[in-house]
């Protein structure tokens, strides 16, 4: 059908609102980019009106990646997120696991508590206070063991072990397979792109640590990266990166040049992590 | 199938197995989960650490009447109810114009480009965006002040000005979520009857007032459903963002209920008084929260719980 000059004028205009929506979005990424990149005298002789660019330089990110505190945080951050996020799969899967076999005794009210803390949390101070009886104030297991799994996440999963077929666990059984074996032969196997998804998510959360550590954490050598750009974007501290000798380039394009080291690997998952959308969707929209 | 024995201990037995994989979570949730839940009774006590929350001294409601009586609890309480109204007010309907605006692109690559650009700010951290928004906002070297300034006009201190702090903090909001927020009312507009389109065709409907007609009603039980559960969720700020973007000069209006009990409980130590504060926000919060969810089912939508 052919289109109404009207619904054309739409269309065009419906672009254009898109396309500056997209550039809001892009352009704040595109300037730190383009300033982490930028030769630090030209940075410093421009005052900042840097918008192409001209002689690319690895100079910040020469410096950055030569200061201790930086692959401090960066390697505190590595270690989360991997161990971390193995803990917290399998954790998770196995729990949400249980809870999907019908004949688990005791599964209602687990599921009831599962239930309870998603509507009630009881606060800062009394987690806080567990953590420290636990005493695991400034542990660099603190960041990882308060929020190992989630109400959020083993309901999630549990639907998902709840939509797979019963007739595989019962024909395994029948042929003399055990409970063990029925996991982790058929429904882990079955289950490894879920889980894979689930394990994203999980990353994503371990990588962005930063709540957990500011309550948790102490001393500045354990802190992961968030709590480390925190200090340099917005208390604007990047002298403090204890390379001896050598120029110094610009804050700013130091700190921008963290920005982006540090949202790579984002940005490295993040086609992954769109495919899974629909899965993560709950999590998103009604726990956000 | 499986014959079921009849005793307990036997069903324990044959199924020990599920109980070895859900011990790890078990265990989780009795110590980060419930005991948490008994501790809130050193809100009823002055809690000392070293004589523990069964032996320290029973206060029963001076720390709630404190924190009734301070004048820090009607402040904390007005900053975060009006955060929270001006991101229901600004933030909400964004997503729901963006997810309209991508539905009528018949392009899908370019539907998909914008798509894969505008979800992704929802996974950089707190920090990241309230980081970018310092280096561009900052008024000593920021850009934005820089261009401000090549326009002849004076610098403005965006992040140091109690006025302009609720504004960032929404912007920053719809900056990092909208694009994510999309998400539910693009499925939400999937679902919809081809055929309606097809009629509103047939009787000349343009596509501003097929928008207008059909998809917009078509996603009404969702925007319904989201509003009431955002109600909801009105007492949750987010900590992070407000901690990070609060500094001095903007306290007066940026202090919620999370940075408080951080402040006042985690950094002066203050435990059971910051753990009355902390629990009055948990229960107005479940009170929203189970209210909600009832006005929910009431409208014929699915309750969350």
């Amino acid at each position: 059908m052919k289109e109404s000059k009207n619904d054309r004028i739409f269309g065009i205009f419906n672009i254009i609102l898109l396309v500056i929506a997209a550039l809001i979005i892009i352009l704040p990424f595109y300037y730190v980019v383009i300033i982490s990149f930028t030769d630090p005298t030209e940075y410093l002789a421009k005052q900042g009106f840097v918008f192409f660019l001209n002689k690319p330089s690895l100079a910040s990110y020469k410096y950055l990646l030569s200061t201790s505190t930086f692959k401090r945080a960066t390697s505190v951050n590595i270690f989360i997120t991997i161990i971390g996020t193995m803990l917290s799969l399998i954790v998770t899967a196995a729990f949400a696991y249980g809870l999907s076999r019908k004949r688990l005794v005791g599964r209602r009210v687990l599921q009831f508590i599962v239930l309870i803390t998603l509507i009630f949390d009881p606060g800062i101070i009394p987690n806080y206070l567990v953590v420290r009886n636990l005493k695991l104030i400034d542990n660099i297991w603190s960041l990882i063991i308060p929020t190992l799994t989630s109400g959020w996440y083993i309901i999630l999963m549990k639907n998902f072990f709840d939509s797979m077929p019963t007739e595989l666990e019962e024909a395994a059984l029948i042929d003399g397979c055990t409970d063990a074996g029925v996991f982790f032969k058929i429904i882990l196997p079955l289950s490894a792109a879920a889980l894979s998804a689930f394990g994203l998510f999980f990353a994503v959360g371990y990588w962005n640590t930063f709540f957990k550590a500011i309550l948790y954490i102490n001393s500045p050598e354990k802190w992961p990266l968030q709590v480390l750009l925190q200090n340099m974007l917005i208390d604007s501290v990047t002298s403090e990166a204890g390379q001896e000798g050598g120029e110094m380039p610009p804050a700013e394009t130091i700190k921008m040049a963290a920005v982006i080291i540090s949202t790579l690997p984002i940005l490295f998952v993040y086609p992954f992590l769109q495919k899974n959308f629909t899965k993560g969707i709950l999590i998103g929209s009604v726990k956000g | 199938m499986i014959s079921k024995p009849k005793s307990l201990w036997s069903r324990l037995v044959r199924d020990r197995f599920l109980y070895l994989l859900i011990a790890p979570g078990v265990i989780y949730f009795i110590i980060f989960k419930i005991i948490p839940l008994g501790g809130l009774i050193i809100s009823f006590e002055d809690y000392s650490p070293y004589r523990g929350f069964l032996h320290s001294q029973w206060i029963g409601l001076s720390n709630y009447i404190r924190f009734f009586s301070n004048k820090d609890f009607l402040l904390l309480l007005r900053n975060t109810l009006v955060i929270s109204f001006l991101n229901l007010i600004f933030y909400f309907p964004i997503p729901i114009i963006l997810s309209l605006l991508l539905n009528e692109l018949r392009n899908q690559r370019f539907k998909r480009i914008l798509q894969s650009i505008v979800y992704l700010p929802h996974f950089l951290s707190w920090v990241i965006v309230v980081g970018i928004c310092y280096i561009l906002f900052s008024q000593s070297n920021g850009i934005i002040n820089q261009i401000i300034m090549a326009f002849g006009h004076n610098k403005i201190d965006f992040l140091q000005n109690p006025h302009i702090f609720w504004g960032m903090l929404v912007g920053q909001n719809i900056w990092k979520e909208s694009g994510y927020g999309t998400i539910i009312f693009l499925a939400a507009i999937s679902g919809i009857d081809p055929q309606q389109y097809e009629a509103a065709i047939i009787d000349g409907a343009s596509r501003i007032k097929q928008m207008w007609y059909v998809t917009l009603p078509g996603i009404r039980g969702t925007i319904i459903t989201l509003l009431i559960l955002r109600i909801g969720s009105i007492m949750n700020v987010g900590f992070e963002q407000v901690f990070l973007m609060m500094n001095g000069a903007v306290s007066e209006v940026a202090d919620v209920f999370e940075t408080y009990v951080y402040r006042v409980g985690v950094q002066n130590g203050q435990f059971s008084y910051t753990t009355a504060v902390g629990f009055f926000k948990s229960i107005v919060g479940l009170v929203l929260i189970l209210f909600s969810n009832y006005i929910a089912r009431r409208f014929g939508e699915e309750g969350v719980y």
